[in-house]
């Protein structure tokens, strides 16, 4: 089955999604992290308020086998975590682009999105591995 | 990525074509090809607890002993006593350093003495230390009365462990396996050809390890997965093993740690058994006591203990987790770890450190899975 990598997102080298929206930005992994890793079983996100920075980690997520990093694909201030997702991580897997968001942020005001990927991109990246 | 392992090539066993037939997501072990998962880690080990699963194995160290003076010569490399085995009887045991130190541990299967003496062994082993364990056994067993063979690239060997996995099993064999006890093995039929079967494994299931020719090894594995009994990866029968709080070699047990520490003191016959390698040391161990044991862990909160994670005892670094993960069964983070013998009391509090922060655990009773006692064959 093929992967997908919705066009509107913004991505990072190292799996992370951002979904702009004004000055909301949703933030997830991609399909692609998430059949790497394997089952998911444990979530480590940011507490609401605080700052996360792009390119920087803001929490954990875990597979049975695997440990891993999240980065930031923006900088910005949590104003929303999916809290559902911290009692029932292997559900991030089920719908990583919709119901298996991680968090919303606001933006900072002098956004840069020099560093992310389109979906052309990320797609040739990950289908080069 | 350029990892250096994958320079050179990697071992496949008889069955690789069939975990690539499967899917199956593929993962290097110690030099092997090995499949990780098929249907999913989670999947899979549910399925091993609920009903059947099936492990290729092939890739385990198979030696072969046959003379008459091999019991009287194993006996001097293990601390079991090997010498209470009846044919058709198997130990689990471990190869012991003169420090008392695991140099591998196996299981020794006794099939019996000829008429003219000879006794025929065998030993399974683990697939990392083939190599480590030959050249320890060549350089101690005398060879003349005895011989040694190394045939772990000439059979496929496949686990096959849950509660309806001897049954379905039983409808591919021609002997009557319902009377083999844990750790009992026979030579026996499997789809009308030679095979061995021990009621052996590493997952806490009931179940049978069989020993076939790598063709009748792939028919197997087709007639099982016929049967619906699900392919399993090494990702499970880590979170298996883990529950059950059997070792993993290079892991939780190594050439520094003793049976004793490693919570083995069951596989110790100290005084029905004359003298053998390591002796002297865990003869003081069991005098003096151990200065650290292998523990089982119980995060308290979500957070999962990993290997090489410190464990914290009133504030300071006192251990280190040796194999941690999230329990599929018991839906909690469990893990084991060497922790001083004062801190090693069920009920003890502790913390482990987890990127930084410390997070409450308890020691519990290993295993932390033992399966309903109720052998439905």
């Amino acid at each position: 089955m093929a992967l997908e990598y919705p066009s509107d997102l913004k991505y990072l080298d190292t799996h992370e999604y951002a979904r702009l929206d004004g000055e909301i930005a949703t933030i997830g992994i991609t399909a692609f992290a998430i059949d790497q890793l394997g089952d998911i079983v444990f979530l480590e996100l940011p507490e609401m308020g605080d700052a996360i920075e792009q390119g920087e980690k803001f929490g954990t997520i875990e597979s049975v086998k695997a440990v891993e990093d999240l980065n930031a694909p923006v900088s910005g201030t949590v104003i929303e975590i999916n809290g559902a997702l911290l009692e029932a991580p292997e559900q991030v897997g089920d719908d990583p682009y919709g119901e298996g968001w991680l968090l919303k942020v606001r933006i900072d005001e002098d956004i840069n999105l020099d560093d992310t990927l389109s979906s052309d991109e990320y797609r040739a990246q990950v289908e080069g591995e | 990525m350029t990892d250096p392992r994958h320079t050179t090539a990697l071992s496949r066993t008889p069955l690789y074509s069939l975990a690539i037939a499967l899917n199956a997501r593929m993962t290097e072990f110690s030099g092997w090809e090995m499949p990780v998962h098929y249907s999913g880690i989670t999947h899979e080990h549910h399925a091993v607890r609920s009903t059947a699963g099936m492990f290729d194995i092939s890739h385990m160290g198979k030696f072969r002993l046959v003379g008459k003076t091999v019991l009287e010569q194993l006996q001097t490399l293990v601390p079991s006593d090997l010498s209470r085995l009846q044919p058709g009887e198997a130990q689990y045991t471990v190869l012991l350093n003169d420090q008392a130190g695991i140099i591998d541990d196996l299981i020794f299967y006794y099939q019996g003495t000829d008429s003219d003496g000879s006794q025929r062994w065998m030993a399974i082993a683990n697939a990392a230390t083939i190599e480590k364990d030959k050249a320890w056994m060549l350089s101690h067993l005398d060879l003349t009365e005895m011989t040694f063979e190394d045939y772990s690239a000439d059979q496929a060997l496949i686990a096959v462990p849950g509660p309806g996995a001897v049954a379905k099993l039983q409808t591919l064999v021609k002997e009557d396996l319902s009377g083999i006890k844990a750790f009992g093995h026979l030579e026996g039929t499997v789809l009308g050809q030679p095979g061995f079967l021990a009621r052996t494994g590493y997952t806490g299931e009931d179940g049978f390890e069989v020993m076939v020719s790598p063709e009748v090894g792939i028919e197997l594995w087709k007639a099982l997965l016929a049967l619906g009994v699900v392919p399993c990866g090494l990702g499970c029968r880590d979170t298996l093993r883990l529950e059950a709080a059997m070792a993993l070699y290079g892991q939780d047990i190594n050439d520094t740690t003793t049976p004793l520490e490693a919570g083995l003191g069951w596989l110790v016959h100290l005084d029905s058994k004359g003298d053998f390698i390591g002796r002297s040391i865990l003869a003081s161990q069991k005098q003096n006591g151990v200065q650290r044991r292998l523990v089982g862990l119980q995060m308290q909160g979500r957070n999962i203990a990993r290997h090489d994670y410190p464990v914290i005892a009133n504030g300071t670094v006192a251990g280190v987790v040796t194999s941690g993960t999230q329990s599929p069964t018991m839906g909690q983070p469990i893990a084991l770890a060497y922790v001083p013998t004062e801190f090693s009391k069920l009920g003890q509090p502790l913390e482990v450190e987890i990127r930084g922060k410390l997070h409450p655990a308890i020691v519990v009773k290993r295993p932390f899975y033992r399966r309903p006692q109720t052998s439905s064959f």
